[in-house]
């Protein structure tokens, strides 16, 4: 049956919508012994939770449609949205089907939550997630695999069954299928973006923090399907790169407003977790080590992780304007986002050093007001065309 | 009224800590003249006794930005920070740091800064840490150690925590330190060090602990920020902290057996009405302004959580020249802000028993998530578990767009009304 991209993205947005995560409380319900396992951006090994028999729930904050009453009074004015929403969340026990909650190591924000987490909420498993930050086997694989492992343990207490390495790697093995179709729509994207609007692989991609992983390949499947059949017209749009926003997300009228101003978004940051590792992790041998060899060696790049070598700063976002032949890069970074905007004067500084035109906005994933939005990168796109060498 | 005396006399502490930073600032600007390297590191787990077996001079960025605040030169660095492209919503340290550098590294006392040889990043406590050193390679293109301290997100230190950063001080950070200094390493030298810095941090606890005695002969928070100078930078493992904290035992001692309160900018505290513990880092710009709301009203701090920003020796860690990688793993694992939220809450929870204070008193800073998300929920958590009242305050640490006095000094008056209806009626001073 061929299902139209009219209808898988009308799922996504039906997911999107569901701040009471319907989805995953009927996944639970629906046999014995399911977990759910939250997660914060911007990357956990869902391979484990998916190993543990458990269902990896990214939670990426209220966005535009929660109204935050009680998680506004947890943080200053000076403090992103994210953690307020997230507090909101939990708070209005829209969350309460969640067993374990992950706080990767993305910043001090997402750090102390977990702690915040611990208290507000004693009967989920609370787990600050801490990757390492030095990048050799010996050093930072030695320890990277403990906390993999001790992480291993937690989700096996949290289910109440051994998580094998058989099962992990079959989760690997999943997990690596999804990451390749994840890539296979960004190319797509990037080569025709007219078919492949930057709103709908948005709502597509956020799917994942949601669906179970096979459900979610099957979903990318049938949009790539859908979508190279589908005829649309072809605009005479600058191509860019929006970077920035792999925690709080920008609100989806956001993203609609940068391509109705005349942007094609042919790569982005949001929800890297769905495509953190950028070849796939091996299927023979130690899971673990495997995971732990990936996460070192083959995984993105971002603000929340370090760069050992100066001379590799911010190539990481030239190549990706290379790779998808874009004509600028647009920043869009979260108030107050300390990773995002403290990288950004090096990331900008490398984009300048190479020819790439770049623009800068904050928002919050509740911004209401676009015409600003739309007005900058209007005249970004038209500056592109009108001034960049051909 | 003021409730304190006018003569202020300084103590030989005193002198002695001030001599000891203006030679720090002396060797560093001597450092390229006699051929000695330089390291830069922050506060936070920093590893000043191992730097000192390299014969490297110490720079302190975050050490610059508050001095360079009181002096009030940093509301013009972090413009011109802003104006190069620095985001207004990011940690004012950084930007005060980078300001200074592109107006020519001209440091607190006036004299060049030189260019550091090493970078060396203890990533303790503080995600902006990372970002900061990689935004100064990006200046000075020198060579940079990463020592990557895992957060106790579970409230404990594991063995695995310790190992990593073992490894990492043995497989990276000493090798590069002899590669830039040209220096063996000599564990024995570190022993030595190490076995020096313990017994400053004997007396230095000695006289944090002083502050559970009535009238507190110290202020642990406005007093304590000049007290951990030597322990928190560049000479912790030296024969002159060693002397400097004998020293300062020694006059708190005195100040302790003839019943007096703490030292003020303005002379001796006389009268004891409230009794603090406070959370989060002061601010810089208008310290004396700030400190001054509190003495004026007889409010004496009696501990705090800044003075643990660079270890929590009060709880029983030493460093220890028996295992002298181990004690430097555990000494940056321990830091207050890599504790994590509950940890803290304890922390603090424990101190306004054990101190007697009347109550907690929040300093949230703009520039810091570090120690300030979460902050409100501390206050509430330790508010119900003590029974004591709690206020919140906000400031920042080196912009001066951030200290509205008006509010603050309002916030202060309405706070110890509060404590005074609490206890049914206003305070009675505890005489010194």
């Amino acid at each position: 049956m061929t299902t139209s991209t009219n209808e898988i993205v009308a799922t996504c947005q039906a997911l999107f919508d569901d701040l009471s995560f319907s989805y995953a409380r009927e996944w639970k319900s629906a046999a014995p012994g399911r977990i759910v396992v939250g997660y914060m951006p911007f990357y956990v090994p869902r391979e484990l939770i998916h190993a543990a028999g458990g269902l990896a729930l990214g939670v990426l904050g209220g966005g535009d449609q929660l109204e935050v009453i009680q998680g506004d009074a947890y943080y200053q004015s000076y403090i992103c949205r994210i953690p307020r929403s997230t507090i909101e969340l939990g708070v209005t026990n829209r969350l309460d089907f969640v067993d374990a909650m992950l706080f990767p190591s993305i910043c001090d924000v997402i750090r102390n939550l977990s702690g915040m987490w611990q208290i507000m909420f004693p009967q989920v498993r609370s787990r600050y997630f801490d990757v390492p930050q030095n990048f050799s086997d010996a050093v930072g694989g030695a320890y990277y695999i403990h906390e993999l492992n001790e992480l291993r343990d937690m989700l096996a207490e949290v289910s109440g069954r051994p998580v094998t390495d058989e099962a992990i790697r079959a989760a690997t093995g999943l997990y690596n299928e999804n990451r390749r179709l994840v890539r296979e729509v960004y190319a797509f994207r990037a080569r025709q973006p007219w078919k492949a609007p930057a709103s709908e692989v948005y709502l597509l991609m956020r799917a994942g923090m949601i669906l179970p992983v096979d459900e979610h390949s099957r979903m990318l499947r049938d949009y790539l399907d859908a979508a190279a059949a589908d005829e649309r017209p072809r605009r005479d749009n600058s191509r860019v790169v929006v970077t920035g926003a792999f925690c709080e997300q920008p609100p989806l009228n956001l993203i609609k407003s940068i391509e109705l101003s005349g942007c094609y978004i042919v790569d982005d940051d949001f929800m890297l977790v769905n495509r953190w590792e950028q070849e796939d992790v091996p299927t023979e041998g130690d899971p673990i080590a495997n995971l732990a060899d990936s996460y070192l060696h083959h995984s993105a790049s971002t603000a929340a992780k370090y760069e050992p070598d100066a001379s590799q700063k911010g190539l990481f976002l030239v190549d990706a304007v290379r790779r998808t032949r874009a004509e600028g890069v647009i920043f869009a970074t979260p108030s107050f986002c300390d990773p995002a905007l403290l990288d950004r004067p090096m990331l900008q500084r490398v984009l300048a050093a190479n020819d790439i035109p770049y623009i800068a906005f904050k928002y919050a994933e509740n911004s209401g007001q676009m015409q600003p939005i739309r007005e900058q990168a209007g005249t970004f796109a038209d500056s592109i065309k009108l001034w960049s060498t051909p | 009224m003021s409730a304190v005396q006018t003569a202020v006399v300084k103590d030989s502490s005193m002198l002695k800590q001030k001599e000891m930073i203006s030679g720090n600032y002396r060797k560093l600007e001597t450092a390229k003249a006699e051929g000695r390297k330089v390291a830069a590191t922050f506060v936070p787990g920093n590893l000043n006794e191992l730097i000192m077996c390299f014969d490297m001079a110490n720079n302190l960025p975050e050490i610059n930005a508050i001095q360079n605040g009181m002096r009030k030169k940093t509301g013009a660095y972090i413009m011109e920070a802003e104006k190069r492209g620095h985001s207004e919503d990011v940690c004012t340290y950084v930007k005060a740091d980078l300001g200074m550098i592109a107006k020519g590294n001209i440091g607190p006392d006036g004299q060049q800064l030189p260019n550091p040889d090493l970078l060396l990043l203890s990533y303790t406590g503080c995600f902006t840490f990372m970002k900061w050193f990689e935004l100064l390679r990006d200046q000075y293109h020198c060579e940079t150690a990463m020592l990557h301290v895992p957060y106790q997100g579970d409230g404990r230190i594991t063995k695995n925590m310790i190992s990593y950063v073992v490894r990492q001080l043995r497989e990276e950070v000493i090798p590069k330190l002899e590669r830039v200094s040209g220096v063996k390493f000599d564990i024995d030298r570190l022993r030595e060090n190490l076995r020096r810095s313990a017994r400053a941090e004997e007396d230095f606890v000695w006289v944090l602990e002083s502050a559970k005695s009535r009238p507190s002969p110290i202020d642990a928070y406005f007093g304590g920020v000049y007290y951990i100078g030597p322990i928190f930078t560049a000479f912790r493992g030296s024969e002159d902290a060693v002397e400097y904290y004998r020293m300062l035992r020694a006059e708190i001692a005195d100040r302790l057996a003839n019943g007096q309160g703490p030292v003020t900018p303005s002379g001796d505290m006389k009268a004891e009405r409230f009794r603090l513990v406070v959370e989060g880092p002061p601010n810089w710009t208008s310290f004396r302004d700030f400190w001054k709301m509190f003495y004026d009203e007889g409010a004496v701090v009696v501990a705090s959580s800044y003075t643990k920003v660079g270890g929590i020796y009060d709880r029983g860690f030493r460093h220890d020249p028996d295992h002298p990688l181990e004690s430097l793993a555990e000494y940056c694992l321990g830091c207050y802000t890599n504790h994590n939220l509950p940890g803290r809450i304890d922390l603090l929870a424990q101190y306004i028993e054990e101190y007697q204070a009347d109550g907690l008193l929040i300093n949230s800073i703009k520039s810091c998530n570090s120690f300030s998300a979460g902050q409100l929920l501390m206050l509430r958590e330790i508010e119900r578990r003590t029974g004591c009242p709690g206020a919140f305050i906000e400031s920042d640490l080196v912009d001066p767009r951030y200290f509205s006095p008006a509010n603050i000094k309002n916030r202060l008056e309405s706070y110890f009304q509060m404590i005074d209806q609490r206890r049914g009626g206003p305070s009675v001073a505890h005489a010194a």
